[in-house]
C-alpha cells in the first residue's frame, strides 16, 4: 500500500521527523483557506499522486498571494498525470533549500533483510544516481534487529561524505526515519530530497512509504489509508468481493485459481492472440484462489462481463486440492445465477483432480456458451478467436 | 535418495489442531508422511485422531522434539501467530522448518528468517505450497496424487504452476518438487534449491520455474552458468504483467526495469538454460532434454 506524500508527511511528524507544514486541499477554495492558515508568502502547490514525474507533468508549482493559489491549485487539480486523476494537492511553505541528499530504507529481498540507501547528492532520480555515480550512494545491509541505532547512523553519514558539523543532526533524522520504518511495518521509507535549509535545519522535504498490506492487521489507523483513488471501478468492485482483480487492457477475460497459473495463463493467452485479427489480448487478471465455489465463479464472471471490452472469457483452472468437479459445478450454477447477464462465450480448462467428473458435468449441463478444451494452449487459441470474432 | 526430505523424515505439524492443520496433516499421512506430533501452545497432552490413529500435541517445539525425535516442521499457524511458531521451531533442534502460512507481515519474516540463519535452521517459505518426494515424504499442501516419483527436480516460487508442471510430467516423475514460495522474502530461495539438485545423485533434470518480481532468476541464473552440471529447463510467468501492479503474490510485481519476465528469461537463456514459452511447451523440452540423456547413456 503506497502512502501518498501528505500522508508520509503526517507520519513522519508523529515520529518526529522533521517536516514541513502541509495542508492538503481538494478544491481551489480549500487550497486558499489552506495558503491562508499556513501564514506563507509563497506556497509550494504539489499534486497528490501515486506516481512519479508529477513536476515534469506540471504538479508541482509556487504561488503567492490568494488569487494565484486559487488558480494554479485549479490548474493542477485538472491534471490527468500518467492516467492518475489529481484529487488532492498538498499546500507547503515554500522552503529555503541550501542542499539536498537523499536517503530510503528498503527490503533486500536478496538478503531477506533491510538495507539503507543515502547519498549526499539528493535531488535526482536515484536510479540514475545509481547507474551514473554508484560511488555516490551508500549501500549498507541492516541488522534487522538493531536497524539503524545511533552507531549504525553515524557509519551511514560518515560514509555518505556529509560534512562533519551537519553529520549529527542527520544521524538523529535517519534514527528517527529508522523508527518510522519499524513500527508502520514499512516496505519502503524514502526522502527524496532530504534538505538542509538555509537555516542550516535538516528536513524531510518529500517522502514516500510504502505499507505492507500484510500486517493491516495489526495497524487499525491504516483504515484512514482506504485507497480511494488510482483503481478503476472494476478492482474497487471485485475488491470489494475479496477477489484479486487487476484491470487490463484486451478483450479477453480471464479467471484462474493461483497466481502463478493466472500469470502463465496470461501470457499464452497474449502469444496466442497474435495469430488472429485485431490480436486480442488479457483483459484482466483474476485469481479466485483455491475454493473456487459457485458463488465466487458468479462474482467472477460478473466482474469481468462488466467489463465492457471484453469479448471472451477462460477459465483456466488447476485442481490441485480444488477438485475439478466443484469447479464444474461452480461454473454451471454461476450461469444459472446470472441469468441474461451472461452474455459471452466462455472456454473452460480444467486440469487435475477429478478432471473427468468436471467435464461430464460440464458436457451434462451443454451451456450454449460453454466451450470445453483439453490443453490450456488450446483453450488460450480458442479465447482469442472467440474475441477477435466477436469484435 | 531427495533433497531436504526424505523417507525417514520424522515430521511435526505446528497449527495441526486448526482447521487447515488437520485438513492437511490427513492429507500428508496419506501419502506417506511420518507425521509424529503436533504442536499447539496450550493444547499438551491432547492428541488428534486421524483414522483412528492418535497423533500427540505438544505445547511448545522443544518438548515435541524431545518426546518424537522430529527433524521437520511444518507451519500452519494463523499470520498473527506465525512469528512465535517460527522462532520456537528454530530454537528447537529441527534442520527444517516449512512455512505454509499466506499472509505473514514480511518484518516477521525477516526476524525469524535472521533467527533461523543464525542457528543454521533451513526454512522453506513462507507463503509456499511446501514440497514433496513423491513416494517417501510431502511436507506442505502439494496434492500426492499429480505424480509419482522419478528423476527430475522442480523447483517454484508459484504453487499452481507447481502443480501444472508435475501434471504435465507426471509420465516421468519427480525427485523432489519444492515450492519456495512467492513472498518478497523467503528463506530458502532457487539457488539453494538448485544446489541441492545438483548434489542429488537421484536427481538428473532440473525444471526451474520464475515469475515476476525481483531478481532471484537472474541471480539464480549465475549460479547455474557456473555451478550446475545437469540440465535446466526454464519457464517464467509474467510477460504480460503491467508495471507496479501486485498480481496476487506479494513478491509477484515489477518495479522498475529489474524483474521483467523478458529480463529473466534473457538470464537464463544466456546461462545456457533452455526456456519454455508454455507450461506444456517447456514441459516438452524437459521431455526432450530427458530423452537426450538417455541417448547420451546408452552411447
Amino acid at each position: 500500500m503506497d502512502l501518498l506524500e501528505y500522508q508520509a508527511r503526517d507520519l513522519f511528524e508523529r515520529f518526529a521527523v522533521p517536516v514541513l507544514s502541509g495542508r492538503v486541499a481538494t478544491t481551489p477554495d480549500e487550497a486558499v483557506a489552506a495558503y491562508e492558515q499556513l501564514g506563507a508568502k509563497t506556497a509550494v502547490i504539489k499534486a497528490q499522486v501515486r506516481i512519479g514525474g508529477r513536476g515534469k507533468a506540471g504538479g508541482v508549482k509556487l504561488a503567492r498571494g490568494a488569487e494565484a493559489v486559487a488558480a494554479t491549485s485549479a490548474e493542477i487539480l485538472a491534471l490527468d498525470i500518467k492516467g492518475h486523476r489529481v484529487e488532492q494537492v498538498m499546500l507547503s511553505p515554500a522552503a529555503d533549500i541550501a542542499e539536498e541528499y537523499y536517503f530510503s530504507i528498503l527490503l533486500d529481498r536478496a538478503a531477506g533483510g533491510y538495507i539503507a540507501l543515502c547519498s549526499v547528492e539528493g535531488g535526482m532520480d536515484i536510479e540514475t544516481l545509481a547507474v551514473e555515480r554508484p560511488e555516490a550512494l551508500v549501500k549498507l545491509g541492516l541488522d534487522p534487529v538493531v536497524g539503524i541505532d545511533a552507531e549504525t547512523a553515524a557509519r551511514i553519514v560518515e560514509q555518505a561524505g556529509f560534512r562533519e558539523e551537519d553529520r549529527p543532526r542527520v544521524a538523529d533524522v535517519l534514527t528517527k526515519l529508522w523508527t518510522v520504518f519499524r513500527d508502520s511495518d514499512a516496505t519502503l521509507v524514502e526522502v527524496n530530497p532530504l534538505v538542509k535549509t538555509a537555516g542550516g535545519s535538516i528536513m524531510a522535504l518529500d517522502g514516500k512509504v510504502t505499507l505492507d498490506g500484510n500486517a493491516e492487521f495489526r495497524h487499525p489507523e491504516w483504515a484512514q489509508y482506504e485507497q480511494t483513488s488510482g483503481d478503476v471501478d472494476l478492482e474497487r468492485q471485485a475488491r470489494e468481493l475479496g477477489l484479486g482483480y487487476v484491470k487490463l487492457d484486451g478483450s479477453v477475460g480471464i479467471i484462474g485459481n493461483g497466481a502463478g497459473l493466472v500469470m502463465s495463463t496470461l501470457d499464452v493467452v497474449a502469444a496466442a492472440g497474435e495469430d488472429f485479427p485485431g490480436k486480442p489480448r488479457p483483459a484482466n487478471f483474476l485469481d479466485i484462489g483455491g475454493g473456487a465455489s459457485a458463488a465466487v465463479m458468479a462474482n467472477g464472471l460478473r466482474i469481468i462481463m462488466s467489463d465492457p471490452q471484453v469479448r471472451s472469457i477462460f477459465v483456466n483452472v488447476f485442481g490441485g486440492i480444488t477438485a475439478c468437479s466443484d469447479v464444474a459445478t461452480g461454473i454451471v450454477n454461476a450461469l444459472e445465477m446470472l441469468g441474461d447477464e451472461a452474455r459471452l462465450p466462455i472456454v473452460v480448462r480444467l486440469d487435475g483432480n477429478s478432471v473427468e467428473v468436471g467435464k461430464a458435468i460440464l458436457a451434462e449441463a451443454n451451456h450454449p456458451l460453454i466451450t470445453v478444451k483439453n490443453t490450456m494452449d488450446a483453450a488460450a487459441r480458442t479465447a482469442a478467436r472467440l474475441a477477435a470474432e466477436g469484435n | 535418495m531427495s533433497i531436504f526430505i526424505n523417507a525417514s523424515s520424522r515430521v511435526l505439524v505446528q497449527g495441526m489442531t486448526g482447521k487447515e492443520g488437520r485438513k492437511h496433516t490427513q492429507r500428508m499421512i496419506m501419502s506417506g508422511t511420518r507425521i509424529v506430533g503436533g504442536v499447539t501452545p496450550g493444547k499438551a497432552g491432547t492428541s488428534v485422531l486421524f483414522e483412528e490413529d492418535p497423533v500427540p500435541v505438544f505445547g511448545a517445539m522443544a518438548d515435541a522434539v524431545a518426546a518424537t525425535n522430529a527433524d521437520v516442521s511444518v507451519v500452519f499457524v494463523p499470520p498473527a501467530h506465525a512469528k512465535a511458531a517460527v522462532l520456537d521451531a528454530v530454537r528447537s533442534g529441527v534442520g527444517l522448518v516449512v512455512v505454509i502460512t499466506e499472509g505473514i507481515p514480511v518484518h516477521d519474516s525477516v526476524e525469524f528468517l535472521a533467527a533461523a540463519r543464525d542457528a543454521g535452521v533451513r526454512v522453506i517459505g513462507p507463503n509456499c505450497p511446501g514440497l514433496i518426494s513423491p513416494g517417501k515424504s510431502n511436507v506442505g499442501i502439494i496434492p500426492a496424487h499429480i505424480s509419482g516419483p522419478g528423476r527430475i527436480g522442480l523447483v517454484s516460487k508459484s504453487g499452481t504452476l507447481t502443480y501444472q508442471m508435475m501434471y504435465e510430467l507426471r509420465d516421468h516423475g519427480f525427485s523432489t518438487a519444492v515450492g519456495i514460495g512467492g513472498d518478497p522474502v523467503v528463506g530458502t530461495m532457487h539457488i539453494d534449491v538448485l544446489q541441492a539438485f545438483e548434489e542429488d545423485p537421484d536427481t538428473d533434470l532440473i525444471v526451474m520455474i520464475g515469475e515476476i518480481g525481483g531478481d532471484a532468476e537472474e541471480r539464480a541464473a549465475e549460479y547455474i552458468a557456473a555451478n550446475i552440471s545437469k540440465p535446466v529447463i526454464g519457464y517464467v510467468a509474467g510477460f504480460t504483467a503491467p508495471p507496479g501492479k501486485t498480481m496476487g503474490h506479494a513478491g509477484a510485481i515489477i518495479t522498475g526495469s529489474k524483474g521483467t519476465a523478458a529480463a529473466k528469461k534473457e538470464a537464463l537463456e544466456a546461462a545456457g538454460v533452455v526456456v519454455g514459452e508454455t507450461p506444456s511447451l517447456t514441459a516438452q523440452l524437459a521431455r526432450d532434454a530427458i530423452a537426450h540423456l538417455r541417448v547420451a547413456s546408452t552411447r
